[in-house]
């Protein structure tokens, strides 16, 4: 009851925010928190529910950027509503590629393929000068245009991000719903078991990783055209770090998890800049992640839960994390 | 023909480093199963320990060696007893989280403590080239590749050797059977973890003085101790003595024939391609340590 008042609310409340948000740094911030919605969910396809971690998550990010930016701006011009799917085909295909050559690796093989995969695509950014104008980056991104009007306000883009959360937010509620999310599930928690019931682990897991890339990819194509600028810090590992704390600490395996997390880690950051500096903040990241390991392993929104369900004493344990098959030894 | 030669040299230079942060990690790795991403972290603290001690202190060359190793060995030891001890027997990606967590706590600590300019640190060599026939090759570097092999020597003496050798090998080849024999594993566990970050803040403090220190050089370093790792088989001593080498070597070719842009995506293509073709490494037997 109390969840579902909470939804409604929050939901009303961002519906109407550019009324009751007056300041537009506010709005700003709003508008980089649904941004990061959509990355948390997408790194939490991977991370929560097969089990595996994709320290490279920037990278699906920003070929989602740059190909977005790049089909827009000139000589090519096109339109932002085939410049985002584009996006997201770009990033699937990249997702696709990676998740067929390292998902035959599980566990840390899987997070070194995923962190080199983004250092060469990062390289490549920077050195390729032709195409993405090496570390000067891609300016004058257009806006995207709705009929005659360009989304060139906050507020409109507000809704035009809102809407690509909740878009995102359904397609994750979907997948995991249907046969596709069971399997998984099946696979992230016993591998051998779940084959051996004639799931083909390998298809789901590339079909995960498609997703989710698809997914970094559209969040890149919004962030390219509401910056209007897109250069090679769209690969900076702080990118990562970020969605990765922001589904460990938000929930991982949840679908309110990532939601949560991301509204936390965008909000409070930008709440605490006046007293913080940003490096206090990277700092602060690190020792969350550990604090999390240690006392909430399974992160705030199952921990809120199981309190609430006067399981209290559970949730200060730590249990496995998903996917804790030993595929190392 | 020349120049081939003089990157090989080159090569040789910059793979004794990476050799020495690669040994650090494969031990971690093979003894603990600790997949440790804080690794470049405790190469970073080396380099700035030598700042500290050369630029800051003005103390001799050596003095600041010892000093990057004692730093590595006791944050190392810190790390262990705080954060791995406790984790004992929890799954290798809980664990892979907590050192994730380290690795951005331990980059931003210094990056608050230093600032985020490159400094460079003084060194007492001359900066003329050595000439031996048709090669350059400045001090520096000589004394780095040097001080790099005496230290792998001294690592691998000491893991052959000594007692305390003996009962990691133990350790690594079965952990409870070990245990069994009366090996401490906690210390054991401690002491590795130890030695790792030493022999990583060693070669923080012999590469610093040639390049430059600032926060974020771990990445690199973590990045390129993977790959040699991963080229020499998780666990494997000599394996990772030689793909650190073959690192090196690979890096300078990459860089003089193909584009320097790319120098550092040659470590980054080493870990896909192997761990896609030859998941053991490429000198693989058998795991074993030693």
């Amino acid at each position: 009851m109390i969840a579902r008042a909470a939804v409604a609310l929050g939901a009303g409340a961002a519906v109407t925010a550019p009324w009751w948000v007056a300041n537009p740094y506010h709005l700003h911030v709003l508008i980089m928190a649904a941004i990061f919605t959509i990355l948390a969910l997408s790194l939490n396809l991977l991370l929560g529910y097969t089990g595996q971690l994709s320290l490279g998550h920037a990278a699906f990010f920003g070929i989602g950027a740059y190909t977005s930016a790049l089909l827009s701006l000139p000589p090519l011009e096109w339109s932002f509503w085939i410049a985002l799917p584009a996006a997201a085909a770009a990033s699937g295909i990249a997702g696709w590629a990676i998740g067929r050559l390292a998902l035959k690796l599980r566990g840390a093989y899987f997070v070194l393929v995923t962190i080199s995969f983004a250092g060469v695509i990062s390289l490549v950014s920077i050195n390729w000068m032709a195409l993405t104008n090496g570390p000067l980056g891609l300016p004058g991104v257009p806006p995207p245009a709705l009929g005659p009007w360009a989304l060139r306000t906050k507020s409109a883009y507000w809704y035009l991000v809102l809407a690509a959360a909740a878009l995102a937010y359904l397609v994750c509620k979907r997948l995991v719903g249907s046969r596709i999310g069971r399997a998984l599930v099946a696979l992230r928690e016993n591998e051998p078991l779940a084959e051996s019931v004639g799931i083909d682990g390998t298809r789901y897991l590339v079909m995960a990783a498609v997703v989710s890339a698809a997914m970094a990819g559209v969040g890149g194509s919004l962030y390219a055209h509401y910056t209007r600028f897109v250069s090679p810090e769209v690969f900076l590992f702080s990118y990562t770090v970020t969605m990765v704390i922001m589904v460990i600490a938000g929930g991982q395996g949840t679908l309110a998890g990532p939601v949560v997390g991301a509204l936390l880690f965008t909000v409070l950051p930008e709440a605490l800049r006046e007293a913080v500096a940003w490096q206090w903040q990277m700092l602060a990241y690190g020792v969350v992640l550990v604090l999390c390991v240690f006392f909430l392993p399974r992160g705030i929104v199952p921990g809120v839960l199981a309190v609430r369900s006067h399981a209290a004493s559970r949730a200060g344990h730590p249990r496995p994390t998903p996917g804790s098959r030993s595929s190392l030894r | 023909m020349e120049q081939l030669l003089q990157h090989l040299v080159n090569g040789l230079v910059l793979g004794g480093t990476y050799a020495l942060l690669g040994i650090g990690l494969t031990l971690i790795f093979g003894l603990m199963s600790v997949v440790n991403f804080a690794h470049g972290e405790f190469y970073t603290l080396g380099a700035y320990a030598a700042f500290a001690t050369l630029a800051l202190a003005g103390l001799p060359f050596f003095v600041a060696l010892v000093v990057a190793i004692a730093a590595g060995a006791l944050l190392g030891a810190i790390c262990e007893r705080a954060l791995l001890r406790p984790l004992r027997g929890h799954s290798i990606d809980t664990i892979m989280l907590v050192m994730i967590g380290v690795w951005i706590a331990m980059q931003n600590a210094e990056l608050l403590a230093w600032g985020g300019v490159a400094r460079s640190i003084p060194h007492p060599f001359p900066t003329a080239p050595l000439t031996l026939g048709p090669l350059n090759i400045a001090p520096l570097r000589l004394f780095v590749v040097v001080t790099a092999a005496a230290l792998i020597a001294l690592a691998w003496l000491g893991i052959q050797k000594t007692r305390l050798g003996t009962a990691m090998r133990a350790t690594f080849q079965d952990r409870d059977t070990a245990a069994l024999m009366g090996v401490p594993i906690g210390r054991i566990h401690t002491i590795t973890f130890a030695f790792g970050s030493a022999l990583a803040a060693a070669a923080g403090a012999l590469l610093g003085p040639v390049f430059l220190a600032y926060p974020s050089m771990g990445d690199l370093a973590s990045l390129k101790a993977f790959s040699v790792v991963i080229l020499g088989g998780l666990g494997n001593l000599a394996g990772a003595t030689l793909g650190g080498l073959l690192l090196g070597v690979a890096e300078e070719l990459g860089a003089g024939y193909v584009s320097s842009g790319y120098r550092d995506a040659v470590g980054f293509v080493a870990i896909i391609l192997v761990l896609l073709f030859r998941p053991a490494g490429l000198f693989a037997r058998a795991e074993r340590i030693g």
